[in-house]
């Protein structure tokens, strides 16, 4: 789950690492009012969006007086913001972050995330701040710093202070640094987060760091542990179909081909995805329907593919383990009652009660095509597609 | 022989009398696993399925002898249930409970190291060795005992590695599916070593996936120290970036992980790897 920039600084706060002073708007004369009462003598006008690469993509501006924060707020409230994190609608602009601006002497990169191949937390530091840090590993690996957290000792001091040597801080910059990471993984640990990413990290003219911009990512899995994270959610920053299909725990991505696809468990799911495009067809959704589904779930599944109107056909592909192929077929008839259906349906069902999950398919008056075997039916599908 | 388990092995369910806990173990029994109780707090002394149940996972190791226990409890309770089974002395736990929070397995990972205890999952359908032993939730009669070691991160992809191999009389020595959590237990390459050692295991299907880097482990492994032939099949190469495909460790980021990075560093390592999910069975057969 991921929260706004606004609502991580607040996380932040709390924690002890220090952030821009800065308050959230919401209309562009409340933009005006918090840079007033703000005070200072520039401010910079942030979207608060689920999305990298907001800079480039005019999402965030530097305004010299308050006309300009005004100005600036009226162009990016209601609008649409696409970056090259996002597809093409981009995602909306309900509020604003207004922050007073620090004289930047340097920008500098640091995240703790969870790392798969060391099964540790891991803090990430560069002295390359500002830049995509995946360009920076790639390119001059050497300005990488990592340090591994052991969970039975906690991160250690030494640890921080390895972090800010290489960096170049020096005095009490050291501690603030130490203070900086301690807050991360209080954090990290008290909310289950899965990254918390601060780019730039900025040292001031003073010598003060902070955190100029704040990402963090929650742990799907242990979100409902967290309610106070939970009520962070921001639906209009995700997709409708997805949200929808959470609400009866599927699991459904977008994509933007003419097929749908409805398939039980998420590596079957991901192979038909690709067999699909392997026959010259492309997906127009991931939707695993789970392993131990029912016909509710199947039903809400197939409208939920049908109600994407850039669906030309579909594709269902069952392995019948625990699932039994006769529940799936009385769920997509169920959901062929319930909307109508016009597109043609290529039905592939294997496993158990495969006979009378075949037999109830085929016994309606609906564009259902009954394959026995995958790769055929992934051909029929695009051919289908094709031709409509 | 097979690997990990055979007609012999001792079985324990941990988070028996619940739904998903009774359900599998009854199929289990009907398998023929030597199943032998189970565990539920509060619980103990009562019988369930004409099997005992105990209170802790130590009491059952001590009257039954079981070496092997698997895990249906929630997820905010499975990492509690699998540290209990470490602690009580079982050799072989597998979980299938999906949705653990990750920094518990942080911890789970961290506790379990140098107890020689292996764990299986969790987020992942079991293992089976047809004809002898069952457990987990994929189907039993989709397999046939024969020669095939199969390892998946993924269950549907298994059953669909199981009845390709079966249809081609190949048959399955054992199959392990590792799961689809980013932090888990055995991975390709534990299994691989397994597989490798086995007399009755033939031919390997490995079935991968996007997220992580094991596959490219396991292509480093499969070069230096696997002589029997490997059939490889990697899902996701339609994935969005940054997009979590079902499983929680099927995700690419920053880059990493991604299906064309695993099938080139498989097919550097002189595997094949099949383009279609279809082809698994009959590029396997195509080995001998």
């Amino acid at each position: 789950m991921n929260i706004h920039e606004c609502q991580a600084k607040q996380l932040f706060q709390i924690h002890g690492i220090p952030v821009p002073d800065g308050k959230q708007a919401a209309t562009p004369d409340g933009a005006g009012q918090v840079a007033n009462e703000l005070g200072g003598e520039g401010w910079v006008v942030k979207a608060q969006v689920h999305a990298g690469g907001r800079g480039k993509a005019g999402g965030v501006k530097l305004a010299k007086n308050l006309t300009e924060v005004v100005e600036f707020s009226r162009d990016m409230l209601g609008k649409r913001l696409v970056t090259i994190q996002t597809d093409s609608a981009g995602l909306p602009i309900n509020s604003l972050l207004i922050e007073k601006i620090y004289p930047i002497k340097r920008e500098l990169y640091l995240s703790a995330l969870v790392d798969r191949a060391s099964k540790r937390v891991i803090f990430i530091a560069s002295a390359a701040g500002g830049m995509d840090i995946e360009t920076v590993a790639h390119e001059s690996p050497e300005q990488i710093i990592s340090v591994q957290v052991h969970p039975a000792a906690g991160l250690q001091a030494y640890q921080c202070r390895k972090v800010a040597y290489n960096l170049g801080l020096k005095g009490p910059q050291v501690k603030a640094m130490e203070k900086i990471m301690q807050g991360m993984y209080d954090l990290f640990l008290a909310k289950d987060a899965s990254q918390i990413e601060i780019n730039p990290l900025i040292e001031t003219h003073s010598g003060e760091l902070m955190a100029l911009d704040a990402k963090i990512n929650f742990d799907d899995n242990a979100v409902a542990m967290h309610p106070d994270i939970l009520a962070m959610k921001d639906p209009s920053q995700e997709d409708e179909k997805e949200n929808e299909a959470q609400r009866f725990g599927l699991n459904y991505i977008t994509l933007e081909g003419n097929i749908g696809c409805m398939v039980n468990g998420a590596g079957l799911a991901m192979a038909t995805m690709d067999l699909v495009k392997l026959k010259g067809g492309l997906p127009a959704n991931f939707l695993d329907v789970g392993g131990g589904t029912n016909v509710e779930k199947v039903c809400e599944a197939f409208k939920l593919i049908l109600s994407d109107k850039s669906v030309k056909a579909v594709l269902v592909n069952i392995f019948g383990g625990i699932v039994k192929c006769d529940v799936i077929a009385s769920g997509i008839l169920a959901a062929i009652e319930q909307v109508h259906v016009t597109v043609p349906v290529v039905v592939r069902l294997e496993g158990t009660n495969v006979e009378e999950g075949r037999a109830l398919l085929s016994n309606t008056g609906h564009k259902i095509y009954a394959a026995d075997d995958l790769a055929h039916a992934a051909e029929q599908v695009v051919a289908l597609a094709e031709a409509v | 022989m097979s690997i990990l388990i055979d007609k012999n092995t001792k079985v324990i369910c941990q988070g028996f009398t619940g739904k998903q806990g009774t359900f599998h173990s009854e199929q289990a029994l009907d398998y023929g696993t030597q199943l032998v109780g189970g565990v539920t707090p509060e619980r103990g002394g009562e019988t369930h399925l004409g099997l005992p149940v105990f209170n802790t996972v130590q009491d059952a190791v001590n009257l039954t002898g079981a070496t092997a226990s698997v895990i249906y409890v929630p997820p905010f309770y499975a990492a509690d249930a699998i540290l209990e089974a470490v602690d009580a002395g079982i050799k072989l736990i597998v979980c299938i409970t999906e949705g653990i929070p990750i920094l518990q397995m942080l911890r789970v990972k961290a506790a379990m190291a140098d107890t020689g205890a292996l764990l299986i999952g969790p987020n992942c359908p079991g293992v089976i060795t047809p004809g002898e032993c069952k457990i987990g939730i994929m189907p039993g009669k989709i397999h046939l005992p024969g020669s095939i070691g199969i390892v998946s991160r993924s269950g549907t992809l298994t059953y669909e590695s199981v009845h390709q191999t079966t249809q081609q009389g190949l048959g399955q020595s054992t199959c392990v599916g590792i799961g689809g959590d980013p932090i888990h237990g055995m991975n390709f390459v534990d299994v691989l070593s397994h597989f490798q050692a086995d007399d009755q295991t033939k031919g390997i299907v490995m079935v991968g996936e996007i997220g992580g880097g094991e596959e490219e482990d396991a292509a480093e492994y499969i070069k230096a120290h696997v002589t029997k032939p490997v059939v490889a099949y990697i899902a996701g190469q339609t994935a969005p970036a940054g997009k979590r495909m079902g499983h929680a460790g099927a995700i690419v980021t920053g880059g990493k992980g991604t299906a064309d990075g695993k099938v080139a560093a498989l097919k550097a390592a002189g595997i094949e790897v099949v383009n279609s999910p279809t082809d698994i069975g009959v590029a396997m057969m195509g080995c001998f």
